[in-house]
C-alpha cells in the first residue's frame, strides 16, 4: 500500500508515455548500445586499432575483419569501436557545458530580471548572430586542434538555445503559488531556484541536451573531417571519412561504415530526443 | 482589554505600489494588535488592502510595493527593515501562512512528504528518521487519513481539501505563535470550509498559537473569530469584538456590508436586499477625508475635511466616522 502513489511521480509519467512511442524506444535503444559499446571498447575490438598490417590493405568485409580495412592494413570495425566513446564523449562534455552555462544564465535571467537579464539575452542575441561553426573553425585555426578544445568551443558556443528555454520556464514559473508558499515558511532565494524553479525546468532541458549531443557530435565529426577536429592517429568517425574520402572507388566500406555511424547515433540521439519532446506536451493525453 | 506585549502589533503600516509615474496606496495607515493566542479577523472586500497587509508581516510584498512607513512588532520585535536573513528566520517558523489556492500553492514536482519536510528542514536541523516521524505525526495532526501512505503522493493526487490539510500542516510545521490564513477556504466546497475551519480552531487550541484570519467573508468571521476589524481602502473603518461588531455594527460601511446579506437584522423574508450604492474606489481615487464618504448616506460636508480617527465610540469597540450616532 506504501507505493499506492508512486506511479503518478512526473518523472513515472514521463516514463510511462515514452514506453508508448515505438520511435523514441527504438532511439534509446540505439543510445544505450552506443553507451555500451563506449564503455567496453577495449574488449570490443578484435584488432589494435592503431595496429598497421601492410600484408591486409583495404581488404573488403570478411570473417577475419568483419568491417575491412583501411588503406593502412587497420581495422575498420575496431576504429570505429574505438571511435565510439570519443564521439560519445564530445557529445557529452560540450552539452554538459551548455547546459550548465545555460541553466545558470537563464535561471538567474529569469528570476531576478531587471539589468542582469538585460545583460544575458542581448549576449544570447549577440553570439546567435554568429554562424556557430565558422567562429569554431577560426577559433581552432588560431589554436592547436585538439578534442579538449572541441568540446569547450562546441560547449561555449551552443548554451544560447537552453539559456533562452531556462529563462522562459523560471519566468512562467516565478511568480507561481507554490514559490510564494515556499518563501512564506522561509526559504531564501537559492533554495527556491535550486529546489523550486530549477526541477520544474529541467525536462525540457533535458530534450534539448538529448537533441544537442546529436548537434554536437556532427560538429566534431565535421570537424574532424575537415582536419581540425581528433588528430590522427586517434581514430574518429569523421577523420575516418576523411581518410577514406582518397579512397572511394578501392574501398567503399571505409566511408560507408563511419558514415553510417554517425547516422545511426545522430538519428539514436534524435528519436529519443523527439520522443523525449511528445512525452512532454501537455497536449497529448496520459491514460 | 489591555496586554501586557501583544503578540503581533502593527502601527501606522503604510504600503504603496510605485507604478512608473504614480503611487498606489494599498494600506494607508493601518493600525491592528492580535494578542497571544487570539483569533483576529480581517474582513473587507477584494482590493482593500487586507493580503497586502498578511504579506508586510512576513516583509513579502513584491517589487514595486514597499512598506512605506509605519511599524510590525512580533513579540517586541520591530519586522519592518530587517534584513533579508534574519526575515527568513521569522516566516515559517514564528509566522505561517496559509493562502486562498490550495491548487497551486504546492509544487506539482515534489511529493507531499518532500514539501512537508522541507518546510521543517528550513528551519531545524532533523535527522531523516526525525523528519519522516514529525511529517507523518503533522499529517496526522491535520487530519489526514492514512499519513505513512500521503507522503508520497503528488499534489495531483490529492483533493482540494487535502490539499489545504497539507498547507496547514506545512504552516503550522514549525509551530509559529502566529498563523497568516489569507482566504484558507474561499476556493473549497462549504463543506470542506467548516472542516477546515474547525481544523484552525483545534490547532490554535492545542499549539496556542493566533490567527489572523483574512476574508471578505462575512459570515465565517462570525463563526470563527473573536474580534473583527473591518477594512475599506486601506483604512481600518471599524473595530470590535465579533458579538458587538453583529450586533450594533456603527461604521456606515460595516452597516451596509451587513445588511446586504440575506437574513440580516432588521430584515424580513420577502424584502429587496440593499446594496451599498457605488463602487470601491480605485486606489489612487480614493476621496479625500472619509474614503466611504462617496458611497455613505449620512455624509455631510464635513465628512470631506479630516479623515476621521479611529476611536472608541462604545466600550470595545472603535469606528472610524463622525456620524456613528446618526441614523437615517
Amino acid at each position: 500500500m506504501s507505493g499506492a502513489y508512486r506511479d503518478a511521480g512526473p518523472w513515472r509519467i514521463l516514463w510511462r508515455r515514452l514506453q508508448r512511442n515505438p520511435q523514441a524506444m527504438a532511439g534509446l535503444a540505439i543510445v544505450v548500445g552506443l553507451a555500451v559499446v563506449a564503455v567496453l571498447h577495449p574488449w570490443l575490438a578484435p584488432y589494435d586499432p592503431a595496429g598497421v598490417n601492410v600484408r591486409q590493405i583495404l581488404q573488403p568485409p570478411g570473417a577475419d575483419h568483419w568491417l575491412g580495412t583501411d588503406e593502412l592494413g587497420r581495422d575498420v570495425f575496431s576504429r570505429l569501436v574505438y571511435g565510439a566513446p570519443i564521439s560519445l564523449l564530445v557529445g557529452f562534455v560540450a552539452v554538459g557545458i551548455s547546459v550548465a552555462i545555460g541553466t545558470v544564465l537563464g535561471c538567474t535571467a529569469g528570476y531576478y530580471g531587471g539589468w542582469w537579464d538585460s545583460l544575458v539575452m542581448r549576449l544570447v542575441d549577440l553570439l546567435q548572430a554568429i554562424p556557430t561553426f565558422f567562429l569554431i573553425l577560426a577559433a581552432i585555426a588560431f589554436l592547436k586542434p585538439s578534442i579538449w578544445l572541441i568540446m569547450v568551443i562546441i560547449g561555449l558556443t551552443g548554451w544560447m538555445g537552453v539559456c533562452r528555454m531556462v529563462r522562459a520556464e523560471v519566468l512562467s514559473l516565478r511568480d507561481r503559488e507554490f514559490v510564494m508558499a515556499a518563501r512564506v515558511q522561509g526559504a531564501g532565494d537559492m533554495r527556491i531556484l535550486l529546489r523550486h524553479l530549477l526541477p520544474n525546468a529541467i525536462v525540457p532541458v533535458l530534450v534539448s541536451a538529448t537533441l544537442g549531443i546529436a548537434g554536437a557530435i556532427l560538429v566534431e565529426s565535421s570537424l574532424s573531417f575537415l582536419g581540425l577536429g581528433v588528430q590522427p592517429p586517434q581514430p574518429s568517425w569523421g577523420n575516418m571519412l576523411a581518410q577514406a574520402r582518397d579512397n572511394l572507388a578501392g574501398g567503399w566500406w571505409n566511408t560507408v561504415f563511419p558514415g553510417a555511424a554517425i547516422f545511426v547515433t545522430v538519428l539514436g540521439y534524435n528519436l529519443l530526443g523527439e520522443g523525449l519532446r511528445d512525452a512532454l506536451d501537455p497536449k497529448i493525453s496520459d491514460r | 482589554m489591555t496586554r501586557a506585549e501583544p503578540l503581533l502589533q502593527i502601527e501606522n503600516l503604510q504600503v504603496s505600489f510605485f507604478l512608473p509615474g504614480v503611487e498606489v496606496p494599498a494600506v494607508r495607515g493601518l493600525d491592528l494588535v492580535v494578542g497571544a493566542g487570539e483569533t483576529v479577523g480581517l474582513v473587507g472586500e477584494s482590493g482593500c488592502g487586507k493580503s497586502v497587509t498578511a504579506l508586510s508581516v512576513l516583509g513579502l510584498v513584491g517589487d514595486p510595493g514597499r512598506v512605506k512607513a509605519g511599524s510590525i512588532r512580533l513579540g517586541g520585535r520591530e519586522l519592518v527593515g530587517l534584513a533579508p536573513r534574519e526575515l527568513r528566520a521569522v516566516r515559517g517558523r514564528q509566522v505561517g501562512m496559509v493562502f486562498q489556492e490550495p491548487m497551486t500553492s504546492l509544487n506539482p514536482v515534489f511529493t507531499v512528504g518532500y514539501q512537508l519536510a522541507e518546510a521543517l528542514t528550513t528551519h531545524f536541523d532533523l535527522s531523516r528518521q526525525e523528519v519522516r516521524d514529525r511529517c507523518v505525526g503533522l499529517l496526522r495532526e491535520v487530519g489526514i487519513p492514512a499519513p505513512e501512505d500521503r507522503l508520497g503522493a503528488y499534489p495531483a493526487q490529492l483533493s482540494g481539501g487535502l490539499r489545504q490539510r497539507v498547507m496547514i500542516a506545512m504552516a503550522v510545521a514549525c509551530r509559529p505563535r502566529l498563523l497568516l490564513a489569507d482566504e484558507p477556504t474561499t476556493a473549497l466546497d462549504v463543506t470542506i470550509q467548516a472542516q477546515i475551519m474547525g481544523l484552525l480552531a483545534r490547532l490554535r487550541r492545542e499549539l496556542g498559537m493566533a490567527v489572523l484570519l483574512i476574508t471578505h467573508d462575512l459570515g465565517l468571521v462570525a463563526q470563527n473569530v473573536g474580534r473583527v476589524v473591518v477594512m475599506y481602502a486601506g483604512h481600518a473603518v471599524e473595530e470590535a469584538a465579533t458579538a458587538d461588531l453583529f450586533a450594533e455594527p456603527l461604521h456606515p460601511y460595516t452597516r451596509g456590508l451587513l445588511g446586504s446579506i440575506p437574513g440580516a437584522p432588521g430584515t424580513r423574508p420577502g424584502d429587496r436586499l440593499r446594496a451599498i450604492p457605488g463602487n470601491v474606489p480605485h486606489p489612487t481615487r480614493v476621496p479625500s477625508g472619509c474614503p466611504f464618504r462617496d458611497r455613505c448616506d449620512l455624509a455631510v460636508d464635513a465628512c470631506a475635511d479630516t479623515l476621521p480617527e479611529l476611536e472608541p465610540k462604545r466600550p470595545g469597540h472603535r469606528a472610524r466616522c463622525l456620524r456613528v450616532d446618526r441614523r437615517v
